[in-house]
């Protein structure tokens, strides 16, 4: 008799976000038309008045981040989603959320960029997601999916880290992840267990009252917050970083890539090996910030080098040579505005790179 | 001759420091009208007997502090965004009171386009604009209230609508929009102005309990600091010319009735 197989249904990447952060307990979601992100507004607009929780369209992605705001002051459970040009927008919430300490879960469906770029599936936000974005000393904790099943595991777990660690959480993923679609189950997210949240707004008769802010006139106590601060940030460090590493044990090349590119290097590291005259593995960080490190450099021992795939012109790739720290060769297929690459364009510049021992340069 | 003392038990107080209003020294320059507004906020909070379910959210600007004096949960809010933090915190906790304290360059500069949406949404929320037609806190630039004619750090030969445009007169802006419950503006000049001041902020919490929507009270403020003049001519300016730009009144009451005031 075969074991009863949980059920899984057909949606899209930006669907399967919505539908978790509704499972994780979300009360409140504020969010502004962008493509390629729609859906999930949509999705947000439709599920969540029927699961007791507020819908708001805002007036601009600004008003959204701090409405945001105002609803994890509160203490609910709270997400916005946006695009590229519209997270920009809401980098000035993102740090005022971090400096106020306050839990929330931003999603990015990254497109092309600069400026309006495009509406194509890109990584070029990693800069901005991993290095805080917005103004001043903070960290976000970045979850970067890969199929749609995870979007949603990880949009799920963004609610928890955000409670546990009281700080902002980015999901960071691009158009290809939102838009396609693929056999995902819920069943086992949920239910949520927020924990108490005594600090927050709820004009609460009898208790000493709250104040919820960033603000610190008195640099010694602003030089006290950043302490506690690092501390957290240390702590996130120790335990919440996430990898996948797959292929063969003794590779002796490692492809790095997140997301979507890491889609194309799986289909090169499991499907196309036995093509290439040496063994390939794949490392795919799933947490971005905090960047798997310790663990890539442990990896990178012993291998002749390193191919970093990404769909920008190189952002990923810095946080691959900080943590290699020289111990092997780092090589860069970037593939930005909006392309996605090929795992054939992948195999060739592997072959390129390391098709012959003697090879050491950079073509 | 009467000699017997009044017994403390008689004695009935006229004049006290309201209990929302914390004991502390003020940072407010002298003559700013931030205290008197501050006072009659917390007056109201506990005249209507809701300072226990009442969460404020402060704006950036000279009462950025505003959590230190008044005597409730509180939020801060970036520039401009209060009505933003409001939205979000009436949404999740429509039972409680919410009230946003904003002056002019966050209200109706960088927060213009929340002020607005917010407004039209009917946000069952109170505003408390402070109008003193001038950036204090930042040393005295021009605001989107500041007057025709008037010199600022930044309109150092007085503010000319060719360039700088004209003063925005919010209450008849927002009055455009359908969904506000109460807009009117008044002023602190003279005490019995200061009554009715308190008596339209009041009415505005009160709609807020009956859920009537959003209301905003235009306070004309003095700042005697970056206007350059002394307390007594503050107020003289906002007698005499302030007014003639911002007329006191109400806008709009959608209940148009005054019983409800008190």
């Amino acid at each position: 008799m075969r074991a009863k197989q949980a059920e899984r249904v057909l949606v899209s990447g930006n669907e399967a976000a919505g539908e978790a952060a509704l499972r994780a307990g979300c009360t409140f979601y504020a969010g502004y038309p962008i493509t390629p992100q729609n859906r999930l507004t949509a999705y947000m607009a439709e599920h969540l008045p029927r699961r007791d929780g507020t819908f708001v369209q805002a007036e601009s992605e600004v008003a959204a981040i701090n409405m945001l705001y105002g609803a994890s002051a509160g203490g609910a459970r709270c997400m916005t989603s946006s695009s590229s040009p519209g997270i920009s927008l809401k980098q000035e919430g993102i740090s005022y959320l971090a400096g106020s300490e306050l839990p929330a879960v931003i999603i990015n469906v990254q497109r092309g960029g600069p400026g309006l770029g495009n509406i194509a599936p890109a990584q070029s936000d990693y800069f901005q997601a991993t290095r805080g974005g917005g103004h001043g000393d903070y960290r976000t904790p970045v979850l970067a999916p890969a199929t749609v099943q995870e979007f949603a595991d990880l949009t799920y777990l963004a609610f928890d880290l955000a409670d546990r660690y009281r700080n902002p959480v980015m999901v960071l993923s691009d158009g290809m992840i939102g838009q396609m679609m693929e056999a995902v189950a819920f069943d086992h997210l949920g239910p949520p267990a927020p924990p108490p949240k005594p600090w927050a707004l709820t004009g609460e008769p009898g208790r000493k009252r709250n104040v919820i802010k960033s603000f610190q006139p008195v640099v010694e106590d602003m030089v006290e917050f950043h302490k506690r601060f690092l501390e957290k940030y240390a702590r996130i460090e120790r335990e919440e970083v996430r990898f996948e590493l797959t292929g063969p044990q003794e590779a002796e090349v490692l492809l790095v890539a997140y997301g979507t590119s890491a889609r194309v290097c799986r289909q090169v590291a499991e499907r196309m090996a036995g093509d290439l005259p040496f063994g390939v593995a794949l490392f795919r960080p799933i947490t971005l910030w905090p960047f798997p490190a310790a663990a890539l450099a442990h990896v990178a021992q012993g291998t002749r080098g390193i191919l970093v795939v990404e769909m920008s012109a190189g952002q990923l790739v810095e946080d691959v040579r900080l943590a290699v720290e020289g111990a092997c060769r780092v090589e860069l297929l970037p593939s930005p505005g909006g392309a996605v690459p090929q795992a054939a364009e992948v195999a060739a510049k592997l072959r390129y790179l390391f098709g012959s021992q003697e090879r050491k340069g950079t073509p | 001759m009467r000699t017997q003392q009044q017994t403390p038990s008689r004695t009935v107080p006229l004049y006290e420091r309201p209990a929302a209003l914390l004991d502390v020294p003020a940072h407010y320059c002298s003559g700013c009208g931030h205290g008197t507004v501050h006072r009659l906020v917390a007056e109201v909070l506990q005249e209507l007997d809701i300072r226990e379910k009442t969460i404020g959210i402060a704006p950036v600007g000279c009462a950025v502090l505003a959590y230190d004096y008044i005597d409730i949960d509180w939020s801060e809010a970036a520039h401009g965004r209060p009505p933003a933090v409001a939205t979000g915190l009436k949404r999740v906790h429509p039972d409680k009171i919410v009230f946003t304290y904003q002056g002019d360059g966050d209200l109706a500069s960088i927060g213009m386009a929340e002020t607005l949406h917010c407004a039209n949404r009917g946000e069952n929320i109170t505003t408390i604009f402070i109008n003193n037609a001038i950036y204090g806190m930042t040393s005295g630039q021009m605001a989107p209230t500041t007057l025709v004619g008037q010199k600022t750090a930044t309109t150092p030969l007085g503010r000319q609508p060719a360039t700088e445009g004209h003063p925005i007169r919010m209450c008849e802006l927002l009055n455009q929009l359908e969904s506000p419950a109460l807009l009117a503006r008044v002023t602190i000049t003279t005490p019995r102005r200061v009554r009715e001041t308190k008596r339209f902020i009041k009415k505005a919490f009160r709609y807020q309990m009956q859920g009537v929507g959003f209301s905003m009270v235009e306070v004309l403020s003095p700042c005697p600091t970056y206007w350059h003049m002394s307390p007594i001519d503050s107020f003289r300016f906002i007698e005499d010319e302030m007014v003639r730009t911002f007329p006191l009144g109400v806008v709009r009451d959608v209940r148009n009735r005054d019983d409800a005031a008190d």
